[in-house]
């Protein structure tokens, strides 16, 4: 259960990951830190919110508030950094973001000290329950059917709506969608931040079962990474499925072999890279 | 002109910096000696041939980790065997990795060496006991030519006979990397990176040239590697971390890729701004660091020499 609890959490992160990098081409290595910050915040509105006498059973509203509240960073990175860069090789693109990793992770440590911080005993609040013969936290379960219903959503945004159907068309074929009449900076402006604010949430909703340091943005970007290379770049079906492979693998993979733990993630990795390039879900269009 | 004279300089300057600069910054000049053998290497693939990887510090470790191991398990301590072991590792690992990775270009290639990059790291941090997990393992000071040398103190070790071995591989290096950038394969590996499907209808076969470049580059990089790892003494995972490799493409990108002797200037500027940074703002260095990594992103892309360059209208690019 643990495993599907991270895997919640990793699509989350990995969902913001493919929708930018399937409109904007983007990959973005930045993604853990903005999961890095959702954390952070998370914890400072969990914190604030407790100094203020909230009910402790309702959390997790300013939690995932706070957690899409700092998706905001998104415009700021998007409109001040990453538009100079939509008509340079891709390797500056990859730096660029490479850039904002180590600016976060500092910004980071600036603002919140460079000791974890956690949300105290908020993760047992809702207590336990049984299942399979394990006690599971109901948070987790809260977690799970939240990323859930959020899936479902990001499914119906891009098939049912008009902004949807705009950022597929985008991510055929820009030219053609521009010339059709779509603002790019407008649709750039919020295709990022919304693979922020999942990424920036994703981190918001961990932090209960854990807690927020500075090191869980680089740590959790390599997962994301497995994730979309397993699942297909810029597919929202693989990240499902990626992210559900790489968390349950990984939590037997601790609990059987814990040497193996990352390294059977990155040996499938590789075997996908390898025999299908283009990730399970991935389009034709994607590969080389 | 100007290139040679300044390059005279710049030789006769790093041959007298033992003899006048405090002992702290001739420290500092070892780092940049071995990440300078690395980036040519790296720079074969990213430069000239138009791939970029963020896996090299997989090389990087392999070297570090093979001086570790002979000097501290095996009892080799001559820095010629080291250098060459690493070498002949690197270029075993490299062989299956390169052969993978070449099928691939721009971000398949990136992700599949970063790949095989994280492989490694999770492989020395998780099998603690044969590499010291986090701990790392000892590099034990090296033999030069046959000399112990262990008689002197350290850092005269390092700022003496040390610093000149390194000098002279890197000049040895660099001296290679020119021929080779500057023969026929060099000219086949440019015209790959600038037109892939011109360069197979003239006859060159891609994949195998790319496959060379990668193979020399893992092999420069492992020799860095084991040059980077003795003064540091201890050699643990984070020399393999993604974000080193990240680090090393920085290096070359802020010297400036497009041209032969950027990545020296990159791994020069990059070792005394780090230096000088984390001094000045031990709390936010990165901060400033990324700042300046996204200013060059965005403002100059052809790094430190290509505002040179272009200050330089009459220059004539060499890449």
């Amino acid at each position: 259960m643990s495993g599907i609890f991270h895997a919640s959490i990793l699509f989350l992160v990995s969902a913001g990951l493919q929708v930018v990098f399937g409109v904007q081409k983007i990959f973005n290595l930045a993604c853990g830190s903005f999961y890095a910050l959702g954390a952070y915040v998370g914890v400072s509105a969990v914190q604030a919110y407790a100094a203020a006498g909230g009910p402790a059973g309702f959390f997790i509203v300013p939690l995932a508030l706070a957690g899409l509240a700092a998706g905001l960073v998104g415009v700021v990175v998007e409109r001040g950094l990453l538009r100079f860069v939509y008509e340079r090789d891709e390797t500056f693109q990859l730096l660029l973001t490479f850039a904002l990793v180590l600016m976060l992770e500092d910004t980071i440590r600036l603002t919140w000290g460079t000791s974890p911080l956690s949300t105290g005993g908020m993760y047992l609040v809702y207590g336990q329950v049984r299942l399979l013969g394990a006690a599971v936290p109901v948070y987790n379960l809260i977690v799970i059917a939240a990323s859930l219903v959020i899936a479902v959503g990001i499914g119906a945004l891009l098939t049912r709506t008009a902004f949807g159907r705009i950022i597929r068309a985008a991510a055929d074929n820009r030219e053609m969608a521009e010339a059709l009449g779509v603002d790019m900076r407008w649709l750039y402006a919020r295709v990022f931040t919304l693979g922020t604010a999942l990424g920036t949430l994703g981190g918001a909703l961990v932090i209960p079962a854990t807690a927020a340091m500075s090191e869980m943005g680089i740590e959790l970007i390599v997962e994301a990474f497995a994730v979309v290379v397993i699942g297909g770049l810029g597919s929202m079906r693989g990240a499902f499925v990626g992210a559900l492979i790489v968390g349950v693998l990984r939590s037997v993979a601790i609990s059987t072999y814990p040497e193996l733990e990352m390294l059977l993630i990155y040996l499938i990795v590789i075997a996908v890279l390898v025999l299908r390039p283009r990730g399970l879900f991935g389009t034709a269009a994607t590969a080389t | 002109m100007t290139g040679r004279v300044v390059l005279a300089l710049a030789g006769a300057g790093v041959l007298v910096v033992p003899c006048v600069a405090p002992t702290y910054h001739v420290l500092l000049m070892l780092p940049f000696m071995a990440y300078g053998v690395a980036l040519l290497g790296l720079n074969l693939l990213f430069g000239y041939t138009g791939l970029v990887s963020f896996g090299h510090a997989l090389f990087i470790g392999i070297g570090a980790y093979t001086g570790a191991f002979l000097t501290s398990k095996f009892g080799v301590r001559s820095l010629e065997a080291i250098l060459v072991a690493s070498a002949v590792l690197g270029a075993l690992v490299a062989a299956p990795v390169a052969a993978l990775c070449v099928r691939y270009v721009k971000i398949y290639f990136g992700m599949l060496t970063l790949a095989f990059g994280m492989v490694f790291y999770t492989f020395v941090l998780k099998f603690y006991r044969v590499t010291g997990g986090d701990e790392g393992t000892p590099y034990l000071r090296p033999s030069l030519l046959g000399f112990g040398l262990e008689e002197i103190p350290k850092t005269d070790y390092l700022i003496g006979p040390y610093y000149y071995y390194s000098l002279v591989v890197l000049a040895l290096a660099a001296a290679v990397m020119w021929r080779v950038v500057h023969s026929p394969f060099g000219l086949c590996l440019k015209t790959i990176r600038d037109n892939p499907a011109k360069a197979e209808t003239l006859g060159i076969s891609v994949r195998r040239y790319r496959w060379y470049a990668f193979m020399i580059s893992a092999v420069y990089a492992s020799a860095g590697g084991a040059l980077l790892g003795a003064p540091i003494g201890n050699v643990d995972p984070t020399l393999a971390y993604w974000t080193h490799s990240g680090n090393l493409v920085f290096m070359t990108l802020l010297g400036g890729f497009a041209s032969f002797f950027g990545p020296l200037v990159g791994a020069f500027a990059f070792i005394y701004l780090e230096d000088a940074l984390k001094s000045l703002a031990p709390s936010f260095w990165r901060l400033i660091f990324g700042a300046i990594l996204a200013a060059i992103v965005i403002f100059a892309p052809g790094g430190l020499l290509g505002l040179v360059r272009r200050a330089r209208p009459l220059g004539v690019s060499r890449a």
